[in-house]
């Protein structure tokens, strides 16, 4: 459960010292209830990674609330392992030093396993992303894009949160295999119970996946929509946004 | 043990640190290694030839050039590795700080090492001598005085390119501790080019070392240094000159040799770079050797 409350965010800019910031959020609100898939949508700029790094308690907001669970998420043991994330850049993912095991592993570490590396875990992780096994020995330049973000998700489920974010997580990959993508996580989120939260400036592959839209521009929420509702947006920034997809 | 694996692949890597594992060990036991005491006169052996007695023959004192080769290693190289390592040392904390956290402490340092690097380097060095005195330990002081700031700007630069890579983002989402998060996530892949700017400033401190000795502000006389070696032999450089060449071919060797082992430390460590090596052992020699060639050009 994510209760954001009246969050504003903005960055420094100019000359450091001189004080200025310019808003990068204002005012953000809405509910996130565990198993649900909400599709954060919004051109370039608007804001969405920001947010997104906010609910996954990496930065503080200027002011406002975020409660996961009903407290703060800022504090890590608060969220540690029951939220993950898949981020844009599958390149830069993963530590180029690290093998896919070793990368697969550090979440679990962390969240207290210990002794020996729990390989059957890994394999049945990588199985579920539709990986081999042999994947787990190699380093992430040896990998192809589309495996390189399913090992990403793998690792996101590897110590099985309730919520996992992605941040543009398959804008960067191919139409292809950006389907494959999004029939793996329609599975997961029937199959597993989890919930998603899935920024992305792709209204189709949000529209495919969500039950519900967040809309924003340039740091607000324009309109919140269910998806089956899509057509009945009434603020005229959703419709020409709808629009230029239809069209 | 991770040492032991690429010495093993790399034969030529062996070679340079074993090279200058003797050196060091060396330079570490001089009174034990070295067949005379280095400062010993014997003017009747004035510029002899090597013997069996004098391996590399005597110098203009009649001192035996081997043993001072043996005693230099101190200064020249134990002592520069320890200005080097302190200087790294430092400038690496100013830079991950800096590249790591970012906003204030990135601008404090920052500005911090502008100051530092808008003096000449000689120009620093020779105050500090001023001020304290000449001696070697002083040009020691003033040398890592001022290349942890040229250091700590290159090392920022290539953390700052990684912290802000999504994997970092990825550990900083689990909770875990910046510490952690620079010695597991960080340190190692700019290890690569923190060995790089090491290694080729080395060159350049024994050099610069070797200088000011000339000037007689550095290792006084009759202490023995490469540098003070080179510059005691130029003066017969016509009449005798393989006076030069002992201190000379030391000091290319040692050089060269924590170049080379530098060089093939960041091959073995980046996995990157190691790619053909399974290559190599499933399909044979040919296609291993087109790899190489690539990585080169
Ligand atoms: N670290 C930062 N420092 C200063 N400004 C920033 C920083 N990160 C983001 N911004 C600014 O915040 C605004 C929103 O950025 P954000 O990355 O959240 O956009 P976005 O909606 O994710 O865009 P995209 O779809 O291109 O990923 C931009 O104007 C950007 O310049
Ligand atoms: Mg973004």
């Amino acid at each position: 459960m994510f209760s954001i409350d009246k969050v504003s965010m903005s960055y420094r800019s100019g000359v450091f010292f001189s004080g200025k910031r310019h808003s990068v959020l204002s005012d953000i609100s809405f509910q996130w209830t565990p198993g649900e898939c909400l599709g954060i949508i919004g051109e370039s700029g608007s804001g969405k990674s920001t947010l997104g790094k906010l609910l996954l308690g990496i930065q503080k907001p200027d002011s406002g609330t975020i409660l996961w669970n009903g407290k703060a998420v800022t504090d890590h043991k608060n969220r540690r392992g029951s939220i993950s994330a898949v981020f844009q850049d599958y390149t830069s993912s993963i530590n180029p030093f690290y093998t896919v095991e070793k990368a697969l592993l550090e979440p679990l570490l962390h969240i207290g396993a210990s002794g020996k590396p729990p390989y059957p875990v890994l394999d049945s992780l990588l199985e579920q992303v539709g990986l081999d096994s042999s994947c787990r020995g190699k380093y992430p330049h040896e990998l192809s894009g589309g495996e390189a973000q399913r090992v990403c998700i793998a690792r996101a489920l590897s110590t099985k949160p309730q919520c996992i974010l992605f941040d543009e997580a398959i804008s960067s990959l191919d139409g292809s295999v950006q389907m494959q993508i999004l029939e793996l996580l329609k599975e997961l989120s029937s199959t597993e119970k989890m919930g998603f939260i899935f920024i992305t400036h792709d209204i189709g592959a949000a529209a495919y996946l969500c039950s519900r839209l967040i809309i924003m521009q340039d740091g607000t929420i324009r309109e919140i929509v269910h998806t089956d509702q899509l057509k009945s947006v009434e603020t005229s920034y959703a419709k020409k946004l709808l629009n230029s997809v239809i069209l | 043990m991770k040492l032991l694996s690429i010495m093993r692949r790399d034969k030529w890597a062996a070679v340079c640190f074993t090279f200058l594992s003797a050196v060091i060990a060396a330079g570490i036991f001089a009174p034990w290694f070295a067949p005379h005491p280095p400062e010993e006169v014997h003017m009747e052996l004035r510029f002899a030839g090597a013997s069996w007695t004098y391996w590399l023959g005597n110098d203009h004192l009649g001192r035996c050039v081997l043993s001072r080769l043996i005693y230099g290693i101190r200064p020249s190289v134990l002592w520069v590795l320890a200005a080097l390592s302190a200087s790294v040392a430092i400038g690496a904390f100013a830079g991950f700080a800096a590249g790591y956290f970012r906003g204030k402490t990135d601008v404090l340092l920052m500005r911090l090492c502008d100051v530092m690097l808008s003096f000449p380097g000689y120009v620093m060095t020779l105050a500090v001598i001023g001020i304290m005195g000449p001696g070697l330990e002083h040009i020691l002081i003033a040398f890592v005085l001022m290349k942890w700031a040229w250091f700590a700007r290159i090392i920022r630069t290539s953390v700052l390119q990684y912290s802000n890579s999504d994997y970092v983002r990825f550990s900083k989402m689990l909770g875990l501790p910046g510490v952690s998060i620079m010695i597991r996530h960080l340190l190692p892949v700019t290890l690569p080019d923190i060995l790089v700017v090491s290694s080729s400033s080395f060159g350049s401190m024994i050099l610069q070392i070797s200088g000011f000795s000339f000037l007689g502000l550095g290792i006084q006389a009759p202490n023995a240094e490469w540098g003070m070696m080179l510059n005691e032999a130029r003066s017969v450089m016509f009449s005798k000159p393989e006076l030069m060449l002992a201190p000379g071919i030391a000091i290319v060797l040692v050089v060269s040799a924590v170049n080379f082992l530098s060089d093939s430390f960041q091959r073995m460590l980046d996995p990157r770079l190691m790619s053909s090596r399974p290559i190599r052992l499933k399909q044979g020699f040919s296609i291993s050797t087109r790899l190489k060639e690539r990585e080169v050009a």
